[in-house]
């Protein structure tokens, strides 16, 4: 790239520029997720520089790889995480990736989806939507879906998730610009977010009600207490587990310390 | 208000029970309507030309009767394409390695180093890098590119959706068919991927099998078995089918291993009921050359190279050592070779060979480098025309039959997982039991398997 310095540094020329993996000292922290096959590693190759091996299969990402890009004089680590087609079930990869966004406490979330497959994906970024508010999706594969005779309205779908919906070709890097600048929004607060969430029936809503203080009050500083009363209603093992062994606000505490200390370091490594 | 741990639960399991049975059907609907009713609005479909293709591929591709023989011939053609092609590099590389070792050899005489150093660095730790790269080099080279663009094309998933039901019957998890996919690259990678897998049942019968497919370091020594021996008692016509038809078989046979062994452990020790799975075929994708390069090359065959390179020098050195120490009249190697010989012998291979991968433990697929050494220790040849030199010292020098290669070919297929990939089993299973039964049980296996081909070959001799 060769922008003149005075260009580099304008707002509406501004290019991320790659990091690799000198992460050491980053502002904020991105957490990349998706479905399998969507073209996750793609997209974190093509911001950090880093070259995670792409394939075309299923299952390809099973642990968390770490780079990072600066945009904008700021300097994001970007946590590329399992695919997974839900955070519902009980997989060591799908575990890794629900753990960072529940304790890791990205400053925003990328879900990538197949732009070909968009209901099956909306189903993750719809569970994810229920942990955190700061999210931006990156319809990804566009180039795939015009192919096959899909046109998909960005637009409509911003609106209806109520996040930033960005359209990328992360092969050949279209887009990745604009997914950048919309994160970098999402975090400085100039666009406000308001996550569809699915309807809760009054039954529920009484049960969540009762359920959330409690967490809160068990689990200081928990990010989405609502999200585990949702899994302690509906019985999930793991998450029972969690808060007898006390695992839960273990991880919450070494998160916050890990917080204070400024390293920001990642207090939740899976069983990796 | 009581915030204990064991309260909240309490209180969950109540509300749990006022909400009703079918609660999680129910969130799980209204999350899939959510899903439908964004999507339906924000999607339209036109008429789809490429879509259709890729099904119609797929019908071929994964049909009940043309899967599984396409995909077996998919695998003749890259490895016939790998021996059709690594003869000649290897040759070529083999003699200008061998003119450096002459030419520096000498050198280090003129300037007057002791005879021992000479030897030590050029006849040992030298002459380990020289086989290594002539050796492995070539067939890596032309293996890894094409293994890559079938990866890169998406064809890896449809191996695996050809191949659950084979799974399934052995009682092991469908997404094992993927695993063992990535054991072809690397057995430490493929054991890693059994994180795919939910249940830790299933996931360890994966991890425990993946070895029984070779990986991309021990493919190198099987082609080349295969050129030398399989492809020299057939006409020269058909020389290079019949090695890579060969190889196939070989595949097949770790493939059979890994159903065997997965239908036995989930019999027995790991006994329990296969859990269903979905497998997504992603469409298939133009490859990117230079991607391809980059991982085939770079990620691949410098990665495999240079680990062999790391573990031929010392090994080489090693070698050296023993052919030249004198204790009683004859070298250690001759002693080692001689106590090895006898159960070598059993099992349809010799001494050298044992001695071979007792040394090449660290990495073995150095294994064939090393042995050609301990046959050359001396030192009385230094002229080698790669494939059809390597032949006569074997067969001609050596007395190896078809019964030594066939059972080398075995026994590289299934003997113990490499140090790597023991290390990666250990920290995937955090358990000194199954890591010990990961390294063990192939061993066991593969002595059982040679020393039976061994007896029964004899029988009909």
């Amino acid at each position: 790239m060769s922008f003149s310095h005075d260009c580099g540094d304008c707002p509406a020329h501004a290019r991320p520029a790659r990091m690799g993996v000198e992460i050491g000292n980053h502002d904020y922290v991105v957490a990349l997720a998706g479905n399998p096959n969507t073209g996750k590693s793609s997209v974190f190759n093509a911001l950090t520089g880093l070259r995670q091996h792409v394939g075309n299969w299923t299952g390809k990402t099973v642990t968390r790889a770490e780079g990072g890009f600066k945009f904008q004089g700021k300097r994001y680590k970007l946590v590329d995480l399992p695919g997974s087609y839900s955070l519902l079930s009980a997989s060591q990869d799908e575990e890794i990736a629900r753990n960072f966004l529940l304790f890791g406490r990205p400053d925003c979330t990328i879900v990538v989806v197949d732009a070909t497959a968009l209901e099956r994906n909306l189903n993750l970024v719809l569970q994810v939507l229920e942990i955190t508010d700061r999210a931006v999706v990156c319809v990804n594969l566009m180039d795939e879906a015009e192919r096959k005779g899909l046109r998909v309205d960005v637009r409509s779908l911003a609106r209806d998730l109520g996040v930033p919906a960005v359209p990328t070709v992360a092969r050949t890097k279209q887009g990745l610009a604009e997914l950048v600048a919309a994160v970098a929004a999402v975090i400085a607060g100039e666009t406000a977010t308001a996550p569809a969430r699915a309807e809760t029936p009054a039954e529920l809503g009484r049960a969540l009600d009762e359920l959330v203080p409690m967490i809160e009050e068990a689990a200081p500083g928990l990010p989405s207490a609502r999200w585990v009363a949702l899994r302690l209603l509906d019985g999930d093992h793991k998450v029972r587990q969690a808060l007898l062994s006390g695992e839960l606000t273990r991880l919450v505490a070494e998160q916050s310390a890990a917080a204070e200390r400024g390293g920001r370091l990642m207090a939740i490594e899976g069983a990796q | 208000m009581d915030t204990t741990p064991q309260a909240i639960l309490d209180r969950s399991d109540q509300l749990r029970g006022e909400l009703g049975e079918n609660f999680r059907d129910r969130m799980v609907t209204a999350l899939y309507a959510s899903a439908q009713t964004i999507a339906d609005r924000s999607v339209r479909a036109g008429a789809g030309g490429k879509w259709d293709l890729d099904q119609r591929i797929d019908r071929v591709v994964t049909s009940r009767r043309l899967g599984l023989p396409l995909m077996l011939a998919l695998l003749a053609v890259v490895f016939w394409l790998t021996i059709l092609g690594a003869n000649a590099p290897s040759r070529a590389l083999a003699q200008f390695f061998f003119w450096v070792e002459g030419v520096g050899a000498g050198w280090f005489e003129q300037i007057g180093s002791p005879a021992w150093l000479t030897g030590l660095l050029w006849h040992g730790v030298y002459r380990g890098l020289a086989w290594v790269v002539s050796v492995m080099l070539p067939p890596m080279a032309i293996f890894f590119p094409v293994f890559t663009i079938l990866e890169d094309l998406g064809y890896l998933p449809r191996v695996a959706f050809n191949m659950d039901w084979l799974f399934r019957k052995a009682g092991a998890h469908g997404k094992q068919a993927l695993t063992m996919a990535m054991g072809f690259g690397c057995n430490a990678a493929g054991v890693i991927s059994t994180r795919i897998i939910d249940s830790p049942r299933e996931r360890l019968i994966a991890i425990l099998t993946n070895n029984f497919v070779p990986c991309n370091g021990r493919f190198p020594t099987l082609i080349m078995l295969a050129v030398i021996f399989v492809a020299a008692a057939f006409p020269p016509a058909f020389a290079s089918v019949a090695a890579a038809g060969a190889v196939v078989a070989v595949v097949l046979l770790g493939i059979g291993f890994t159903l065997l062994v997965s239908w036995l452990l989930s019999r027995s020790v790991l006994a329990g009921e296969a859990s269903a799975f979905t497998l997504e075929l992603p469409p298939y994708r133009r490859p990117s050359v230079l991607r391809i390069l980059h991982t085939s090359l770079i990620d691949r065959t410098i990665f495999v190279l240079r680990r062999a390179m790391l573990t031929a020098a010392p090994a080489g050195a090693v070698i050296w050592l023993l052919a030249n120490i004198d204790a009683g009249g004859a070298s250690l190697a001759d002693h080692c070779i001689r106590l090895l010989n006898p159960l070598g012998h059993a099992i349809g291979l010799d001494g050298v060979i044992l001695l071979a991968y007792v040394i090449a433990i660290p990495a073995n697929e150095i294994v064939v480098p090393t042995m050609l050494m301990c046959y050359l220790g001396s030192g009385m040849m230094s002229e080698i025309e790669a494939y059809d030199a390597i032949r006569a010292i074997l067969v001609d020098q050596h007395g190896w039959t078809l019964l030594t290669a066939v059972n080398l070919m075995l026994f590289s297929l299934l003997h113990n997982p490499c140090a790597t990939t023991i290390v990666t089993i250990w920290k995937e299973t955090r358990s000194r039991r199954w890591t010990a039964v990961g390294a063990v049980m192939p061993l066991a296996v593969a002595f059982a398997v040679c020393c039976a081909v061994a007896q029964v070959w004899r029988l009909f001799e």
